[in-house]
């Protein structure tokens, strides 16, 4: 158990690594990165003076090194358009953004093991069928389109469901609220329904195929069989033998699937004109306010690495046998 | 197999013999294609998924002289007008409407095939080519070389890929080959992974043993030898893949990261229809996004299809 922890530490530092080596190399891929960081109408001392503020006229080894001081400290410089620290303007944004993707999570966990369950106990039968071709059309269609449609038919047509705005809800219970994050729970959900779906189809679809699938492997198997011979009940069966081996593969996708739901916040935030880490990303890629684009990407891709680490971590306690191998 | 240095027709050989030879290597690969088909009749989805996709290619294909207007000629007179709209004149000349600028939202639709398409394969195409042959050195070479590539896998997977490819492209500048070349490199991982993988359980087979004791060149053990018997999975990726790459590029042309404004693409025009939402202008974010879905289905359909069909132990699994 130790040695695996270990080993996957050391191999989440490599990987941290190299995503600041990959946010590097992006900062300079286009050439001398001065030019992202002055308006197209500076003059040339403007340009060598920023050149020399910001550090960019040294050789590339020893701007890597003080990229990474930098990073270290959270400091990505200012945002271009709010004239403060990039980090700081994008974790003022973050809670808005976890609101969505803790619900989008719940929601594509318990609907695709209730539906991938479903389908498997009915293998065959128009139930499975059913519930596999919703699936095969969640995993085809753009999670923004969905969106605009959730937006023009559930919230313009028939009214059930406001089409934008936010109510903070992470952010009260951070500082400490409980009063408001009580108080605000009913109508932030309200808010936070349609773009938490939006952003869930597609884990919800592809899991739901997953499950679906891991459940099959496991009702073939002997101990199943044992179970139904010796007369467990068959509800029993399903939740007590098969759902629990079931589970494994799905565990290991959570982590992951977050990745994913990060990478549509982008797009959905923007169709339902959410206040988080999404639009601040669009709307940074539309004024090039690059320091606040890096600070987005890479608190992202750390996120992730950390999250994906702790799965990993939980994965050894649900079963041991993965620290043998 | 039958690609492997042995089993290829040797020339020194009668031509009578070297066309026997012949005919028994076409022979089982004209079954296997039959067997296809028939499998493809009987399965029904990917037949229809073929002819929609036919109708895409053929759309992309002869835009200009498919498609009824030109796609970028603006008409402020006939602006935002619904489908199936009747002129003066007793006619419909849009049979989709119109967008903000008067545009044909039909003719663009269909000038919109040729962007899909185009990313979609060309993109897999630099990916699978490149992750492949990573995946072919690593699972081949091993060693520090194996580990190096694959740990480079590792650290690109730790970003969510359309946040790299969004990083990439505000540096770079939106534009056709940028977006080509982001979402190509993008794709490697996977297939490197699994052409490694292959490529391990292949190593120490004893064609490949063969092939080594006749003096074969590593680099045409790898590619001659070897590849042939581990494309099966990655063609099924590919046809998966090309999938999710039009998802990604219509959420990147969403973005305004994409080819330029006045190429028409399906995800620009769902971004430009944001405009029109409230005003409940359904058609112009209907249409694109169905383009979108037709064809992104229609990969997968066959994807799942060629998996069952190419692996017969993992039907109906996933």
């Amino acid at each position: 158990m130790w040695t695996y922890a270990l080993r996957r530490l050391w191999q989440s530092l490599i990987v941290i690594i190299g995503v600041t080596l990959i946010s590097f190399v992006a900062l300079h891929i286009g050439g001398d990165p001065t030019y992202l960081y002055v308006s197209e109408r500076a003059s040339a001392e403007e340009i060598a003076e920023t050149r020399a503020k910001l550090g960019f006229d040294k050789p590339l080894h020893v701007q890597y090194l003080s990229y990474l001081g930098n990073l270290a400290r959270g400091d990505f410089g200012n945002s271009l358009t709010h004239r403060t620290p990039a980090m700081e303007v994008v974790l003022e944004r973050l809670p808005a953004t976890i609101e969505m993707t803790l619900l989008a999570i719940i929601i594509a966990i318990s609907i695709a093991v209730l539906t991938g369950v479903l389908a498997a106990l009915y293998h065959g039968t128009p139930v499975d069928g059913s519930i596999m071709t919703m699936a095969m059309l969640g995993q085809s269609m753009p999670s923004f389109w969905l969106g605009i449609m959730l937006i023009l038919f559930v919230g313009l047509q028939l009214r059930w469901l406001p089409i934008s705005g936010h109510v903070p809800l992470l952010s009260p219970l951070f500082a400490g609220d409980f009063a408001t994050f009580i108080e605000n729970a009913p109508n932030a959900l309200r808010y936070l329904l349609m773009p938490s779906l939006t952003i869930a189809v597609f884990s919800l679809s592809r899991n739901s195929r997953l499950v679906r699938s891991s459940m099959l492997e496991v009702l073939n198997q002997d101990f199943v069989r044992t179970a139904r011979a010796k007369g467990v009940s068959e509800p029993s069966v399903v939740t007590k033998h098969a759902l629990r081996n079931a589970w494994l593969p799905v565990v290991t996708m959570i982590g992951l699937e977050f990745g994913f739901l990060l990478s549509g916040v982008v797009v959905v935030e923007t169709v339902f004109s959410w206040p988080g880490v999404g639009r601040l990303v669009f709307n940074a890629i539309n004024q090039r306010d690059i320091p606040l684009v890096q600070a987005a990407v890479v608190l992202f891709s750390l996120l992730f690495v950390g999250l994906n680490l702790i799965v990993d971590l939980l994965y050894v306690r649900l079963d041991p046998r993965v620290s043998l191998r | 197999m039958s690609d492997s240095p042995l089993n290829q027709p040797n020339n020194s050989l009668p031509a009578t013999a070297q066309l026997i030879s012949e005919a028994d290597t076409l022979r089982p690969r004209r079954r296997a294609w039959r067997r296809g088909v028939r499998s493809m009749v009987r399965a029904r989805w990917p037949l229809v998924a073929i002819f929609a996709l036919g109708l895409v290619v053929i759309a992309a294909l002869f835009a200009p002289g498919l498609a009824p207007k030109d796609p970028n000629r603006q008409n402020i007179i006939n602006r935002l007008q619904a489908p199936f709209q009747t002129e003066r004149s007793g006619n419909v000349e849009h049979i989709l409407g119109t967008d903000g600028l008067g545009r044909d939202v039909l003719s663009r639709l269909i000038f919109g095939a040729r962007v899909s398409l185009l990313v979609g394969f060309t993109a897999v195409l630099i990916g699978g080519t490149l992750g492949t042959s990573l995946g072919l050195l690593a699972g081949y070479v091993g060693g520090i070389v194996d580990d190096v590539i694959m740990r480079l896998a590792d650290i690109q997977l730790a970003f969510p890929f359309i946040l790299l490819a969004i990083m990439f492209l505000v540096v770079l500048g939106p534009g056709l080959l940028n977006l080509v070349l982001v979402l190509g490199i993008g794709q490697w991982v996977t297939y490197a992974r699994i052409a490694r993988g292959q490529t391990v359980s292949q190593r120490e087979k004893e064609y490949v043993e063969a092939a080594k004791a006749l003096g074969a060149r590593q680099a045409s053990v790898m590619f001659k030898s070897i590849l042939p018997n581990i494309v099966a999975p990655l063609i099924v990726l590919a046809s998966f893949n090309v999938a999710s790459v039009i998802l990604a590029e219509a959420a990147l042309s969403f973005l305004g990261l994409g080819v330029p404004p006045e190429v028409p693409t399906w995800g620009g025009m769902l971004a430009e229809s944001r405009d029109q939402l409230l005003a409940g202008r359904w058609w112009l974010a209907v249409y694109p996004g169905l383009a979108i879905m037709m064809t992104v289905l229609s990969f997968n359909i066959l994807g799942d299809w060629l998996r069952d069909f190419l692996d017969p132990r993992l039907q109906g699994s996933r």
